[in-house]
C-alpha cells in the first residue's frame, strides 16, 4: 500500500494490492398489501378502468385511492370512474444511469392529472422528444394489449400526446 | 362499493447495492483476509484491536501498526441463533460470538458453526474456517469451528 505513509504492515502485506472497498448491500423483503380501496383501483386497472375515491366533505377525488380523505380524515367511498387523458403537472428528464433502470436514456417521467383526479400519478411520457414534454401538456393512455393486463399501473406502458392543446395553468396550478 | 373486494397483496423487494470504501486501515484488514490470515492495529497502550481502529480509542490519535494475530482464539460470549435468517453467514442453526484470537486483546464477532448450544461455551476454543475463494470481505472466513468438545453449555 505505497500510497498510504506511516502505515506499518507485516511482511505478508507488503507489495499485495489492497482492498480499497467492501460491498454493503441492503435488502429489504416486505409483502405489501395494497388494502380494499387500492385493490379495488387495481382491480380496475385490469379491467382497463381507473377508479378514483371522492372525498365527502372537500370533493377532492383521490387516486389511486386509500380509502380515506387524508386531510378531512374521513372515508372516501363514493368511486369515481376518471379518464385516460390527463395533464403532465411536472416532469423530469432522467439523464443519470442507476441499479434496476429499464428504461433507455434519457426518458420522461412526469406527474399526470388525470381528466376528474385531484392527485396526480407518476407515469412515463412516451413517443415525443423529451426535450418537448412541458408543463400543461395534454397527453392520453397506451395500455398493454388485453391479454397482459393485469392489477398493476404498468398495465399502462406509457402515457403520450393526444393533441389537443395545452390544458390552462389554472386547471392544474394546485398540482405543482 | 356493494359487492366484497378480494385484498391483493403482492412481495416487494427493495434492494440497494451499496459498497464502502474501506480507507488504508481497515483495508489492511480485508486484504488480509484476502490473503487467508487476520491483521489487527495496536493502540497507544500496546492493546491489539481487532478488528482494527483507524483511531485509538484512548487518545483518538490515528493508528498506525498493523499487527497480525492468529485464526483462532477464544469465545468470550456468544448467543445461539435457531433460526437463521437470509444473508447470515450459515444457512443452519449457529452460534454469534464474540471470539478473542490469539495475539489479539479486543474481541471480533463472527459465527461458531456448532452442532447445537450444548456444544457452546465461554472460554472455548475455536479456529476459523477460510473459504476457498476469497474476495476481502469478513465471510472469506465462513464461520469458526470448535476445536474441543463443551460438555453441558455455558
Amino acid at each position: 500500500m505505497p500510497e498510504v505513509t506511516g502505515l506499518r504492515l507485516p511482511a505478508r502485506l507488503e507489495g499485495v494490492e489492497p482492498v480499497r472497498a467492501i460491498r454493503t448491500p441492503a435488502r429489504l423483503d416486505y409483502q405489501f398489501t395494497a388494502g380494499r380501496a387500492t385493490s379495488r383501483f387495481l382491480q380496475g386497472v385490469q379491467r382497463k378502468q381507473l377508479l378514483g375515491q371522492r372525498c365527502p366533505v372537500c370533493a377532492k377525488v383521490y387516486v389511486p385511492p386509500r380509502g380515506a380523505c387524508p386531510t378531512d380524515g374521513v372515508p372516501t367511498e363514493e368511486e369515481v370512474e376518471l379518464g385516460h387523458t390527463g395533464t403532465v403537472t411536472t416532469f423530469c428528464v432522467v439523464n443519470v444511469q442507476f441499479y434496476g433502470q429499464v428504461m433507455e436514456l434519457p426518458y420522461v417521467s412526469a406527474l399526470i392529472l388525470l381528466d376528474g383526479a385531484d392527485l396526480p400519478i407518476m407515469h412515463l411520457i412516451q413517443e415525443v422528444p423529451y426535450d418537448q414534454v412541458h408543463m400543461g401538456m395534454r397527453v392520453e393512455a397506451v395500455w398493454v394489449p388485453d391479454e397482459e393486463l393485469a392489477p398493476t399501473l404498468e398495465s399502462i406502458r406509457y402515457f403520450r400526446p393526444n393533441g389537443e392543446p395545452d390544458a390552462p395553468w389554472e386547471s392544474y396550478k394546485d398540482n405543482v | 362499493m356493494a359487492e366484497p373486494t378480494h385484498v391483493l397483496t403482492a412481495p416487494n423487494v427493495i434492494e440497494y447495492p451499496f459498497s464502502r470504501t474501506t480507507g488504508p486501515v481497515i483495508g489492511a484488514f480485508f486484504t488480509a483476509l484476502r490473503e487467508g490470515f487476520i491483521v489487527g492495529v495496536r493502540g497507544s497502550d500496546g492493546r491489539v484491536l481487532v478488528p482494527p481502529f483507524e483511531y485509538d480509542p484512548l487518545t483518538a490519535a490515528e493508528l498506525t501498526e498493523i499487527v497480525e494475530v492468529a485464526d483462532e482464539g477464544e469465545v468470550v460470549s456468544w448467543a445461539w441463533v435457531a433460526e437463521p435468517l437470509a444473508g447470515q453467514p450459515l444457512d443452519r442453526p449457529f452460534a454469534w460470538a464474540m471470539i478473542r484470537l490469539d495475539g489479539a486483546d479486543t474481541a471480533l464477532v463472527h459465527a461458531v458453526d456448532a452442532p447445537g448450544p450444548q456444544a457452546m461455551a465461554t472460554g472455548m476454543r475455536v479456529r476459523a474456517r477460510w473459504r476457498a475463494e476469497r474476495e476481502g470481505h469478513i465471510n472469506d472466513i465462513e464461520a469458526f469451528e470448535p476445536l474441543e468438545v463443551v460438555e453441558g453449555g455455558a
